[in-house]
């Protein structure tokens, strides 16, 4: 027990374990500065937000050092084990009837209220890293992929039921662990273009063009399907430059031709037009198959098609499936709505605070913009703001650089792990880390929607803390193990 | 183990990505922060507050259109610490009738967090609150002074009559789980706590309209956003008008002055809620304004509980009017006919069992047995259904088809009015007895139901309930205090007749025992001159001094007001109960006393009944 302990001292990774140490420091000053209303400093107080955090914080602490003393080779042979109980107790949290803001997701237990989702992250990646790891595995047998995809989105279905779609999409970050593990780049090309075709489809929805004969969003989105597609031929079948070139004269011309004789000669739908020109390169994509048998033309012809698709279902999904708070965010961050008293207050609040704190800041405690309240959720999930403005930009973009290397830190630990078990739980962990803080600072900018999900560390909340400290230290842990 | 070379190198990818992310918001950081003026002058001069703009709520009238509750409005004064500079304290101290030290304690209050939490130099803070408008006249002229003192307008409820007060119920500040409960609700704002006002909250309230204002980095207020283009207007609450009759409400807690007990007076043909009073009362000025949190300490720690709503929250035995929902259940079950003859010496009397009566003639049937309030008559009935075995075929059904009788009078079970709290009463059923007695009972066992006398107990509204069915022949509308709400319908339920078990003609037959009781029975004194009055008195036995009871209706045909009068303690049913029976029904229906009665009435709210310093 002694040996493997001084073990664990001498191989644990020491540079994570300082990152995580600042950050989570910085983290409680920040509570400290969100929640902390002129007069007494009384942040030990377990009274206060800040108090509160500390506790937490001290039973991370604790977590942690049972997380090392542990046998990394437990979290190897257990992993289904946690993953069919977090599913049980997921699959239990749907028929909650605790209600917190509409959220089934928490468990009240007297004076703590628990979070199983913030878990979940950690059971599904040691399950997934655990399957993963079976030397049989490969990510090129369907039957195999169809497993990772289901064992991904089961319980972000059922924390969906619950309510939390937030944390639900979270588990979208294990898509680019699945890149690294040899995932074709194409699902994670498809995955950006599917949101720059709802962006710029939503976007221009309600504009014309012209003699209002020609939706505006339709056009701009149909546009792009054929340049994407003529640039995957682009990038896949170099040699078929020539075709390239003629492809770009023929398709790219004729929309923009259409759309000029509209404007200045007779006026007509150019949707239409372009809808004939998409099946004239469908065409065009099918000879080139039939004559030269690369299936990558057919790959190309499917992207082609389910675009199209895409574009035809995405105003029914914007209006129907999204609920109408959701509808909201996503208009207002598009520029397309001003409603400062409701869906835009948060982000517009949190942008001024952000904006406020200039180059400097206005030091620690002296927000004036949190004091007041301006910001709701200012020690939850706006918590970077209260950075922003207190540190200013030399703080707040300190934060980012942390986090950043944190995360590429997570990703160098990972590469050098000996077993693909270590790798793919390794990768997981720092794609989590990643899509938490590309979503909930991009919030907090206006860059994303508002996305309910913490900032890992800064984020206000035991639940949240606690699980990402386990799925930290668990990597840790596995990694200190790396030589056994 | 396997590496895969060929995909090592995404990593350079994955690793891209991080940084093109943290570049990202870097930039963006770099825009807000130091490139754009925009937010930062935004935050120096201007940010958005949410200010919040009350509705008024609701007023709410008598039947007669007779304001009862309004609002009128009220000072808070504020201040924001951090504002105040050179305060004259003498001058500030002069202006509002304060002197210096409770200045002190005051601003002490304020600044100390255990007692504020809230607490911030940098928002308004409530200095004096709920200041009349010629209070707060004089500091408003000279408010200029004061830097960082504020005047915010509020309304409180206001009552013109000393009366009603638990019909009306009263509106307090939230409390921590009215918050919870309800969204709608911030802490400060007002809520209905009791009778109409709890009952009517959501029609009385409104809606909150909101004001969005811009407010510079030490929350001084710019002016509002785009000139208002976001803001809401409150929507003001829905008036109310109740079925009460503030002159008789007045009259019956006059009458019940020094009494503890109640009346309940319901217009028949429509289920309203004529009065409804609870002894003792109290002013509902009282729970209004600045001393609302002292008073309502001290009056739930009276010992006689006045704000208890007896009328709806006690159960009490209902003694002898509850006959006549013996006589319902015997005539439609065949048990009696209207010509049945029970005997009668001194009362009931059977295997040694003994219910004591009082002198009358025996035998006697069923309507002098009403008039006379012959316990005997009622005994022998109950005993007779519970022992037709052939037709029950136990004793126990016979007992489960006595309690639907009751249970379809409006017994047994709250009759739902539109108040917080009333209590539902009892009727037992044959499981009750099975349990109680261990299957081992019989008629005789349960005798004393027969006079309203043992497990059987009602609230004053279920006894002039009765009343009211009586009155309609066998039906009732659902007791409700609320007649009208402003642009809205009335609860369905306060329109639909509910019928009993017994058919019209038996009630005729009980309706005439009870106009005989008034003309020649034990309820002579209610006999008025130029009004057919049915009553029905009730002596309840009670460990102490009995309880004096009447029910009635008037007049007998096409009857106008049935009501209950209940009066703790009182003794026999013709000492309290009968004479307020007449009083109130004189006053309903002639809209005023004569000379005589004026004089009857004065004495009655004059008389006390000694209930000793024990806890009610």
């Amino acid at each position: 027990m002694v040996s493997r302990k001084d073990n664990v001292i001498k191989t644990l990774d020491w540079w994570t374990v300082g990152l995580y140490l600042i950050l989570v420091l910085l983290g409680w000053l920040s509570i400290c500065g969100a929640s902390y209303d002129y007069g007494l400093p009384d942040f030990f107080d377990l009274g206060t937000r800040a108090g509160k955090q500390l506790m937490w914080i001290g039973c991370s602490f604790c977590l942690v050092f049972v997380l090392l003393t542990l046998d990394a080779r437990i979290y190897d042979t257990y992993a289904y084990l946690f993953y069919g109980i977090m599913i049980l107790v997921l699959l239990a949290m749907v028929f909650n009837p605790t209600d917190i803001k509409g959220s089934h997701s928490w468990i009240v237990l007297g004076p703590v209220s628990l979070q199983p989702a913030e878990f979940a992250k950690f059971t599904t990646a040691l399950a997934l890293a655990k399957f993963m790891g079976e030397y049989t595995f490969s990510l090129k047998r369907t039957r195999h992929m169809i497993t990772v995809v289901c064992m991904i989105l089961l319980p972000c279905v059922l924390i969906v039921c619950q309510k939390e779609t937030g944390s639900a999409l979270v588990f979208l970050a294990f898509f680019l662990m699945l890149y690294r593990e040899g995932m074709t780049g194409a699902v994670l090309f498809s995955g950006v273009c599917a949101v720059i075709y709802f962006i710029v489809g939503i976007r221009f929805g309600g504009d014309v063009l012209g003699d209002e004969l020609t939706s505006a969003g339709d056009f701009y989105v149909l546009f792009l399907i054929v340049c994407f597609s003529i640039l995957l031929v682009r990038l896949y079948c170099k040699e078929y430059g020539r075709a390239v070139s003629y492809m770009t004269l023929v398709c790219v011309g004729g929309m923009l031709l259409g759309l000029l004789f509209s404007l200045y000669v007779i006026p007509f739908d150019v949707v239409q037009l372009q809808y004939w020109i998409c099946g004239g390169l469908l065409v065009w994509l099918l000879v080139l198959f039939l004559r030269s048998r690369i299936y990558r033309f057919l790959f190309i012809m499917f992207f082609l098609v389910v675009s199209v698709g895409f574009s035809f279902s995405l105003g029914y999904v914007f209006d129907k499936v999204l609920e109408p708070h959701q509808k909201t965010r996503i208009e207002v961050l598009l520029g397309m709505k001003d409603d400062p008293a409701g869906a835009g207050y948060n982000v517009n609040q949190s942008k001024i605070a952000i904006g406020s704190g200039g180059f400097l800041g206005k030091g620690f405690l002296n927000g004036t913009q949190t004091k007041l309240k301006y910001v709701p959720e200012q020690d939850t999930d706006f918590i970077f703001c209260t950075v922003g403005e207190e540190q200013g930009f030399l703080g707040a973009s300190l934060v980012i650089i942390l986090f950043s290397a944190f995360i590429v830190r997570l990703i160098l630990l990972a590469e050098r792990q000996t077993s693909r078990f270590g790798r793919v739980y390794g990768y997981s962990v720092a794609s989590i880390f990643f899509f938490h803080l590309f979503v909930n600072i991009g919030m907090v900018l206006g860059i994303t929607p508002v996305i309910g999900i913490p900032l890992p560390f800064f984020s206000y909340g035991g639940s949240s803390l606690w699980g990402f400290t386990i799925l930290l230290f668990v990597f840790l842990r596995i990694d200190a193990a790396r030589e056994d | 183990m396997e590496r895969n070379f060929r995909f090592e190198k995404r990593k350079y990818v994955i690793i891209g990505i991080v940084f093109a992310v943290a570049l990202l918001f870097i930039i963006r950081l770099f825009s807000l922060q130091i490139l754009s003026d925009d937010y930062k002058q935004h935050a120096d001069s201007n940010a958005f507050l949410k200010r919040v703009r009350y509705p008024g709520r609701g007023i709410i009238y008598d039947r007669n259109d007779k304001l009862l509750v309004y609002n009128q409005a009220a000072y808070d004064i504020t201040v924001v610490m951090k504002e105040v500079a050179d305060l004259d304290t003498l001058d500030l101290c002069n202006t509002l009738g304060i002197d210096v030290d409770f200045f002190r304690k005051r601003i002490g209050e304020i600044k100390d967090r255990r007692l504020n939490p809230g607490y911030s130099p940098y928002t308004n803070q409530v200095f004096l609150s709920q200041l009349s408008a010629e209070e707060c006249a004089l500091f408003q002229e000279k408010l200029f002074r004061f830097s960082g003192f504020y005047v915010q307008k509020r309304t409180i409820r206001q009552y013109a009559y000393n009366a009603g007060a638990h019909v009306l119920g009263d509106v307090a500040e939230t409390s921590k789980a009215d918050l919870e409960a309800d969204e709608y609700y911030s802490p400060g704002d007002f809520i209905g706590k009791l009778g109409v006002e709890q009952a009517y909250e959501k029609q009385l309230r409104g809606e909150k309209g909101v004001e969005i204002l811009l407010r510079d980095a030490y929350g001084r207020i710019q002016g509002n956003y785009m000139n208002g283009k976001f803001d809401e207007n409150p929507v003001q609450g829905k008036n109310l008008t109740l079925g009460l009759d503030i002159e008789l409400q007045m009259l019956g807690e006059r009458l019940l002055e020094g009494k503890i007990g109640s009346i309940v007076a319901i217009e028949p043909s429509t289920g309203e809620i004529l009065c409804m009073v609870s002894s003792p009362s109290y002013n509902p000025r009282l729970m209004a304004g600045r001393n609302r949190g002292k008073n309502h300490q001290m009056l739930s720690n009276d010992p006689w509980k006045p704000l208890l709503n007896r009328a709806i929250m006690g159960t009490y035995p209902p003694g002898s009017t509850f006959k006549t929902t013996q006589a319902l259940t015997f005539l439609e079950e065949g048990i009696i006919t209207p010509s049945t003859l029970y005997s009668c010496v001194g009362g009931f009397s059977f295997r040694g069992l003994h219910v004591g009566c009082h002198g009358h003639p025996s035998p006697l049937p069923l309507i002098p047995a009403i008039a006379t309030s012959c316990n005997g008559y009622f005994c022998w009935g109950l005993y007779h259904m519970m022992s037709a075995k052939k037709k029950y075929g136990s004793v126990q059904k016979a007992m489960n088809t006595w309690r639907d009788y009751m249970v379809s009078m409006g017994f047994g079970y709250a009759l739902g009015i539109d108040m917080p709290g009333e209590k539902r009463g009892m009727i037992p059923n044959a499981e009750y007895y099975d349990r109680a007695y261990r299957h081992s009972w019989n008629g005789l066992t349960i005798i004393s139901i027969a006079i309203g006398q043992g497990e059987v107990t009602a609230t004053p509204l279920q006894i002039a309930n009765l009343g009211a069915t009586i009155a309609n022949r066998g039906y009732f509308i659902t007791p409700h205090v609320v007649k009208k709400i402003e642009g809205e319908e009335l609860d369905s339920i306060y329109s639909v007749p509910r019928y009993t078990k017994v058919r019209k003609e038996y009630y005729e037959e009980v309706a005439s025992g009870m106009r005989a009781a008034v003309t020649g029975g034990t309820c002579r004194l209610a006999n008025l001159p130029d009004i057919e009055v049915c009553g029905k008195t009730g002596t309840a036995q009670n460990q102490g001094h009995d309880h004096s009871a009447f029910m009635g209706f008037a007049p007998m045909n096409n009857p106008k007001i049935a009501i209950a009068v209940y009066v703790e303690n009182g003794g026999w049913g013709a000492t309290y109960g009968v004479p307020i029976g007449r009083l109130m029904i004189e006053k309903y229906l002639t809209g005023t006393l004569t000379p005589e009665d004026e004089v009857l009435a004065t004495d009655i709210q004059n008389r006390r009944i000694n209930y000793g310093k024990q806890e009610r």
